[in-house]
């Protein structure tokens, strides 16, 4: 399967030339870059671990490609995203969010159901990375 | 209107009928106050009506006022409660006026639509003196919206919660919009969400009918929404309509969906100003997002002398507390002049909005720190429109295709596909600082060659316009330079 998370799953994975110049957008607007990674892209995991703080005041987009290049080295088999925050009054929150790397094999999610009483289920997503880790 | 003085003057305060210019409703030296309401009509005065005395008549009215003298107004500080209309302008080339009033914020009880429009559009717009009448704009002090909660949670709370940035969201409208059984409706939800929209929608008639019972749908859609977001990743939403004959049936409804674990439940305009106050306060409490579907507006803000303005309703309902409404397409098949509607967003999102009369902005409006609501591009678009729709409607706006996915060709998923790969590819393109609306469909085409989803979408919509004249437009035209 393919997470669709992100401001890009539907397309092409980006090449290093399309990420750089989505960065280069955000700089643009003065959104700060931060690069995040996780083994778990479970659809409610929101904190996934940071490679450093939020480049605030990194205004290059070939230093941030370099550093999002040590991170993909890093973590190769992991989840990478990229974001743009907005700190403007009244926003406050990511402005342009997109997966850069994803896992060779994305492993998915498990839809458990429990039947309980008059025909409702709960349900709970599991993702296959934690319940049935590699290795 | 009043009938005339005869014989000798009378003082203000003679028994019988005197005009409401010389009852104190009338004040060209007016100088409106920062916490006062104000409003702007457009009037048209029946043959021999002077326009003044309209003005000052629909502010009487509206306030204090009655069609003949009391002495009982000499009780009161009246010349405080009276609201005054204090300007009168002529609409070039027309029999219609635009009046403005002024009214005293203490005529209003705090955090109720339901007593500001009372007052405001209570009676007057049935006043024989006048041929036609239409409230255009409000001016809203922020010591009044103050006392509103307004949306339960904003735009920006909704996309962390959905965990959706920098582009516009997508819908669809479950297609036909009634006959379909539960199970069947499920899947049309299962279908498009599964292909790539974040949102499914109960259409405004889609209550508790024979065919399907609101439970059955609940449950059904539930299913379809947890299976989506598992195959996908996503957060995925259905707005389950919770609209109903009284508001305890309302309330369970709400209740079931939020066990359900639903995102989002969705509301009717018909169901009436408290009743979406009280579900606005209802979904704040628990949540839960809260979409609004206008229906029944055009009955009133579609004709341009009478009625009342959708951006006065949008006011209103950025007031009353709801998460999403619909607000026009321009492109699509319902009204929806271009300058009009970007007022409707501007008023809907932004925190502080000037005067635009292209836009038919009469006033400003300082919304302080109220969340901006989620304005509705439905009805009629499709993914050969993406250009268009960005530029006009921005980023920050939910796109739904009904048709525009239902009848893709190679079927719902795949139409799904198409508006999402569409969506994204546009929104590549602008960052990039392409010259996204004149290259549009250039951009279109090359993602169809990796894309047949959008290929086929493309192919069979690419001359689908609704180009019709709009009723309702702003007087003020943009001269050419």
């Amino acid at each position: 399967m393919r997470i669709t998370q992100g401001t890009f799953s539907y397309l092409p994975d980006f090449t290093d030339e399309q990420i750089q110049a989505q960065i280069q957008y955000c700089l643009n607007n003065n959104w700060p870059i931060a690069i995040e990674y996780t083994d778990d892209p479970h659809p409610r995991n929101v904190y996934w671990d940071m490679y450093g703080l939020p480049m605030f005041d990194i205004k290059d987009a070939v230093a941030i490609m370099q550093t999002l290049a040590e991170c993909k080295a890093t973590f190769p088999d992991q989840y990478i995203r990229i974001s743009g925050y907005d700190r403007s009054l009244g926003r406050a929150t990511t402005a342009l969010q997109f997966i850069v790397q994803r896992p060779a094999d994305e492993p998915g999610f498990y839809l458990d159901r429990q039947e309980v009483s008059d025909r409702q289920v709960r349900y709970t997503i599991r993702s296959h990375s934690v319940t049935r880790p590699r290795g | 209107m009043a009938g005339s003085n005869d014989g000798a003057p009378k003082s203000r305060w003679s028994s019988g009928v005197a005009p409401y210019v010389e009852m104190g409703y009338w004040d060209a030296d007016y100088q409106p106050k920062d916490t006062d309401i104000l409003c702007a009509f457009r009037l048209v005065p029946q043959e021999g009506v002077d326009p003044i005395e309209a003005a000052a008549a629909v502010a009487g009215e509206s306030s204090t006022a009655t069609w003949t003298v009391v002495w009982t107004d000499r009780l009161t500080a009246h010349e405080h409660f009276q609201a005054k209309a204090y300007r009168v302008d002529r609409v070039p080339g027309t029999d219609q006026y635009i009046a403005y009033i002024a009214y005293d914020i203490d005529l209003f009880e705090e955090n109720s639509i339901a007593n500001l429009t009372s007052s405001i559009i209570g009676n007057v717009f049935g006043f024989k003196a006048l041929k036609s009448l239409r409230l255009e704009d409000m001016r809203i002090p922020p010591i009044y919206t103050k006392t509103f909660q307004g949306p339960p949670h904003g735009i920006v709370m909704e996309r962390e919660f959905l965990n959706k940035f920098g582009r516009p969201l997508i819908g669809a409208t479950t297609k036909p919009k009634l006959g379909l059984s539960a199970r069947n409706y499920g899947r049309v939800v299962y279908e498009a969400l599964r292909g790539g929209l974040d949102f499914v929608k109960d259409d405004e008639n889609i209550n508790s009918q024979p065919f399907m019972r609101w439970r059955d749908r609940f449950l059904f859609c539930m299913e379809a929404v947890n299976k989506a977001a598992a195959v996908t990743g996503e957060v995925k939403g259905h707005y389950l309509n919770v609209t109903a004959g009284t508001m305890e049936q309302m309330y369970e409804r709400a209740e079931f969906a939020k066990e359900l674990g639903s995102v989002i439940i969705m509301i009717d305009l018909t169901i009436g100003y408290t009743a979406i106050q009280s579900m606005a306060a209802w979904c704040r409490k628990n949540s839960v997002i809260l979409h609004l579907h206008r229906a029944g507006h055009s009955t009133y803000t579609r004709q341009k002398t009478h009625g009342i303005s959708f951006r006065v309703i949008s006011k209103w309902m950025r007031l009353s507390g709801v998460d999403h409404i619909h607000a026009g397409t321009v492109v699509g098949k319902l009204e929806g002049d271009p300058n009009s509607v970007q007022g409707f967003y501007a008023t809907l999102r932004e925190s502080k909005v000037a005067i635009n009369p292209v836009q038919g902005l009469y006033f400003e409006q300082d919304w302080g720190s109220m969340p901006g609501v989620f304005p509705v591009a439905s009805g009629g678009i499709h993914a050969g429109q993406i250009h268009q729709l960005l530029h006009l409607l921005g980023e920050d706006v939910v796109m739904q295709f009904g048709g525009g996915t239902i009848g893709h060709p190679d079927g719902i998923a795949e139409g799904a596909a198409a508006n999402r790969v569409a969506i994204e590819a546009m929104i590549q393109a602008r960052n990039e600082g392409r010259d996204y609306l004149n290259e549009g469909p250039e951009i279109l085409e090359r993602a169809a060659k990796w894309s047949p989803s959008l290929a086929k979408a493309l192919e069979i919509w690419k001359d689908i316009t609704f180009d019709y004249a709009s009723t309702d437009t702003p007087d003020a035209v943009v001269t050419p330079s």
